[in-house]
């Protein structure tokens, strides 16, 4: 590329990230300045807002259940979702197909129509297994499908699972020791970018819990939104904040294992 | 397959008198069926019977008030919505995609706008909508800071709490996720091409008139729909913004979940559900036929 | 000037315009603190065939690129045909490129491919389709004109790639690696066939490669650089016999490395006195660069010992002719004789080896002193 076209792509980059760079980043310096304000119009700024949200129990306990929604479904996807798929690649190819269709359904069925027919089934759960919150896990494992299934598949296709297999099974291996000891390790970087998209997805929910009359974080911010303005924009940044660095974490992360087994190709 | 897995054949017996054949590794796919087929499939098929049922049986009285007036001006609401949003999305998201993929692949800028696209695309709807209350709410930021050097922010009311504030909002998250789709095709694009371009005489405008331009357009078209579909689903924003009135879909749906009424509007809202499935399944179904031709073109 | 002056381009090309000479002169690339390229200078005559040799990394795609516009130099000039290109951007260079993969538009059938270029310059549709036509059939794929590239093999995509750079009568034609990734058996048809072509259309034609077999086959005169500099411009005969560095030497063609000291202008080897290619060299303890068919053999009679004697360690078939290893003691040399003759001196055998008698290269590199 010569230099003059170089020059101009250089500036029109500079432009499009400071636009939009203002874009996104104005609403959430809002948020900070307007949790961080004081009582009256000259007052100092203060923090209150962010240290008062240890002290709501209602609010510690929405938070702890949304991390821990964010654990469960993380585990519960990577036992569910990932045997399987690496099985049927291996041993059963003519369900590679259906099992792609099926994880990509949840995005033609959104959380808010399947909420319709979880309503029923939540019903039975409440009455019949347990009304805590954590069954909401249940639900999310299927909302975060579509994404997980695409992080892992990217995984699995830069892995020649074929050829690692054949090689470890006839060396004696059995089909336990090659998924766990030779594929999973190879996709270390589709695995936590799939935790990862868990947990953004799940600290992000509303639509189901707020339906269904569980309280979880995003609910927990809503209803305090009618009354303390502050503390849930305040909790909002938290959350935010927090996901963030928790995806560039794991990014990095992710990149560091990879490299260091010489890695399974890049994305 | 190997002779490992003939071995575990088992011939079954069908009741009429065929045979059907079954490896036992099928069996490894049986934990993942059973649990979406509880969780994905029934309750789908919960929303396509309730949208039939009624009080006395099966009845098509629920589909029957979806042409009401205001169920009629909701699903508008919804499409407009969803376009508008979707096409301001798509067209400054491929933008910003544009200037991230022309970067260093593995360089720190990419990284941080990829996480960053990561998390707004999955902005949970309330904290989004709080975040613009704060921003331009009446009592927001740039409100008063506007105020302070002379000038009103909402000369003419304000318009945040309305379906014009929606559709800002919603460009937000449309934004990043355009980003996440459409990146992969810029990607896929050759240097060589462009290259090639010149030495044959042609200049940037010519690129991208008959080069990138045609060669982008399905994934671009794919991702715009993908975009229209995530507008049109989303639910978290207009809740926590719009309180009351069901002025699009998705708060009609739930208006009717919430309702005191009981079965009805239970069957009711089914029906909406289904309104919007088969609007949605229409949209991918388009989206499947763009990514396969781009996909030929375009190699990852 | 060369000894192909003006001479008009091929009727295929449809009426006369004389060939163009290009010019490389004191080209400079540097990136941050490496100089890719450092002063190059080459003069490509009228429908001359330059082909530019080197191992990665030595410059010459970079000055292939200078060429095309495709990068600014950070000094000297391009000149085509008497004009100072060095400041114009690549689509006003009227030069036509064949890159070494990909470069096909997926999205548009071959015709569509080579007519690409006249669509740029304006031409209307029924002469486009015949002019596309006819190159398609100049590279031998009219048949496969409504082809996309997926449904192309490797070779015929890059057949394609030739016809749309030809097709818009371009005074240079750059070729960048275009065999490279391709199957070896495609590669030496595809290579004949580029020849071909560029005899009959007569264009000037620089061609940048990796692989020494193919551009002494195909070139009029080849530039072997290294590290950004041209270690030598010639004919091929004279890069593969008369090689004006080491570099040149062991790059181009197999070499055998073999002690021996300089003494009054010829190098005595094992008790054998070669002359020298630079009869001027002082004096010194060397290292001569013998081309393993200059070596002969002969069995070595019972008893046979001394510095001219080896056993034979390993024997590689090559078809017509096979490559023998020779264990000489002290160092082994590799030894290229007809098959029919090698079937006398089978692995274990021992040998009396002799030096044909051609004026050699020496290196002072790896020379050992005498005591």
């Amino acid at each position: 590329m010569n230099r003059r076209r170089r020059r101009r792509l250089a500036a029109f980059k500079a432009v499009v990230y400071v636009v939009l760079g203002l874009f996104f980043l104005l609403p959430i310096a809002a948020m900070v300045e307007f949790a961080t304000r004081g009582v009256g119009i000259s007052s100092p700024r203060t923090l209150t807002a962010f240290t008062s949200i240890g002290s709501d129990p209602e609010l510690v306990d929405a938070i702890t259940a949304s991390l821990e929604l964010a654990v469960i479904t993380s585990l519960g996807m990577l036992a569910l979702l990932l045997p399987t798929m690496i099985w049927i690649r291996l041993r059963v190819p003519q369900m590679v197909r259906p099992v792609e269709l099926v994880c990509l359904t949840p995005l033609t069925i959104p959380a808010i129509v399947l909420v319709v027919g979880f309503a029923p089934i939540y019903n039975w759960i409440e009455i019949n297994v347990s009304d805590s919150i954590l069954m909401l896990a249940l639900a999310y494992l299927v909302l975060v499908l579509p994404y997980c299934y695409r992080a892992l598949d990217a995984g699995l296709s830069a892995v020649d699972i074929r050829t690692l297999s054949e090689a470890a099974r006839s060396l004696g291996a059995s089909w336990a020791t090659v998924m766990w000891r030779i594929i999973v390790p190879n996709m270390s970087s589709a695995v936590s970018n799939a935790c990862l998209l868990c947990v953004a997805v799940v600290l992000g929910e509303f639509t189901v819990a707020n339906l269904l009359n569980f309280e979880n974080l995003q609910v927990a911010i809503s209803i305090l939104g009618t009354g303390n303005a502050s503390v849930s924009i305040a909790l909002a940044v938290v959350s935010l904040v927090f996901v963030f660095f928790f995806l560039l974490l794991l990014s990095f992360l992710g990149r560091a294992l990879s490299r260091r087994r010489g890695g399974a190709a890049r994305a | 397959m190997t002779a490992v897995a003939v071995s575990e054949t088992e011939y079954v017996r069908r009741p009429l008198g065929g045979r059907l054949r079954i490896s036992s590794a099928w069996l490894g796919a049986a934990p993942f069926l059973l649990y979406t087929g509880l969780f994905l499939f029934l309750p789908t098929v919960l929303v396509a019977v309730g949208a039939f049922s009624g009080p006395h049986g099966p009845t098509l009285a629920n589909l029957a008030q979806l042409s009401r007036p205001y169920v009629v001006s909701a699903f508008l609401n919804s499409l407009v919505l969803s376009a508008v949003s979707a096409s301001v999305g798509a067209v400054v998201g491929s933008v910003l995609a544009y200037a991230v993929a022309t970067g260093s692949p593995d360089g720190i800028l990419r990284r941080l706008v990829t996480a960053f696209c990561g998390v707004l695309s999955q902005f949970g709807g309330v904290t989004l909508a709080f975040a613009f209350i704060a921003t331009i709410g009446t009592e927001g930021f740039i409100v008063i800071w506007l105020q302070q050097h002379g000038i009103r922010f909402y000369p003419n009311g304000v318009w945040l709490f309305s379906l014009t504030g929606l559709t800002l909002i919603y460009t937000y998250f449309e934004i990043p996720l355009m980003v996440i789709v459409f990146m992969p095709a810029l990607d896929g694009i050759r240097p060589q091409w462009r290259e090639a371009t010149e030495t044959l005489g042609g200049g940037t405008w010519h690129y991208w008139r008959h080069v990138a331009g045609p060669l982008l357009m399905p994934a671009f078209l794919g991702a715009w729909l993908l975009l229209f579909a995530n507008a049109f689903s989303a639910y978290a924003t207009a809740a926590a913004l719009l309180d009351i009135g069901g002025v699009i879909v998705p708060l009609q749906i739930s208006r009717a979940l919430s309702s005191e009424v009981g079965l009805d509007q239970a069957n009711f809202a089914a029906a909406l559900a289904l309104g919007m499935v088969v609007i949605v399944a229409i949209i991918t179904l388009l989206y499947a036929r763009l990514q396969r031709r781009s996909a030929r073109w375009l190699p990852r | 000037m060369g000894a192909l002056d003006a001479r008009p381009i091929g009727a295929s090309w449809g009426g006369s315009r004389s060939a163009a000479e290009v010019r490389l002169e004191g080209l400079r690339r540097v990136y941050g603190s490496t100089t890719a390229l450092d002063g190059l200078d080459i003069t490509i005559h009228a429908g001359e065939l330059v082909a530019l040799l080197g191992p990665s990394g030595c410059g010459k795609t970079t000055a292939l690129r200078l060429v095309a516009g495709l990068e600014d130099a950070d000094g000297g000039r391009v000149v085509i045909d008497g004009r100072d290109v060095t400041h114009l951007p690549t689509s006003r260079r009227d030069s036509g490129m064949v890159f070494q993969a990909y470069s096909l538009f997926p999205h548009m059938t071959a015709r569509e491919n080579v007519a690409f270029g006249l669509r740029m310059r304006k031409v209307g549709v029924a002469e486009r389709r015949q002019r596309a036509g006819e190159m398609l059939e100049l590279v031998g794929l009219s048949t496969q004109a409504d082809r996309y590239a997926h449904q192309l093999s490797g070779g015929q995509q890059q057949r394609v790639a030739l016809a749309r750079a030809l097709a818009i009568r371009p005074s240079v034609l750059l070729l960048d690696e275009p065999l490279s990734a391709l199957d070896a058996r495609v590669r030496s048809q595809l290579r004949d066939e580029i020849r071909r072509v560029q005899r009959e259309v007569g264009i000037t034609t620089l061609f940048v490669t990796h692989d020494q077999e193919e551009a002494l086959a195909i070139a009029d005169r080849v530039g072997v650089m290294r590290a950004g500099r041209l270690e030598q411009l010639g004919p091929p005969t004279s890069i593969y016999s008369q090689p004006a560095t080491p570099f040149v030497a062991e790059f181009v063609g197999l070499t055998n490395r073999l002690a021996g000291v300089v003494t009054g202008g010829a190098v005595d080897v094992r008790g054998i006195r070669l002359p020298l290619i630079a009869t001027d060299t002082p004096d010194g303890p060397a290292v001569a660069l013998v081309r393993p068919e200059a070596v002969s053999l002969a069995p070595a009679l019972d008893g046979f010992n001394g510095p001219l004697s080896g056993t034979v360690i390993a024997v590689s078939f090559l078809g017509a002719v096979s490559r023998l290893t020779i264990d000489l003691g002290d160092t082994t040399v590799l030894v290229q004789v007809p098959t029919a003759e090698a079937a006398a001196h089978p692995g274990g055998s021992r040998v009396r080896i002799a030096l044909r008698l051609d004026p050699v290269l020496i290196t002072r590199e790896g020379a050992q002193g005498r005591g």
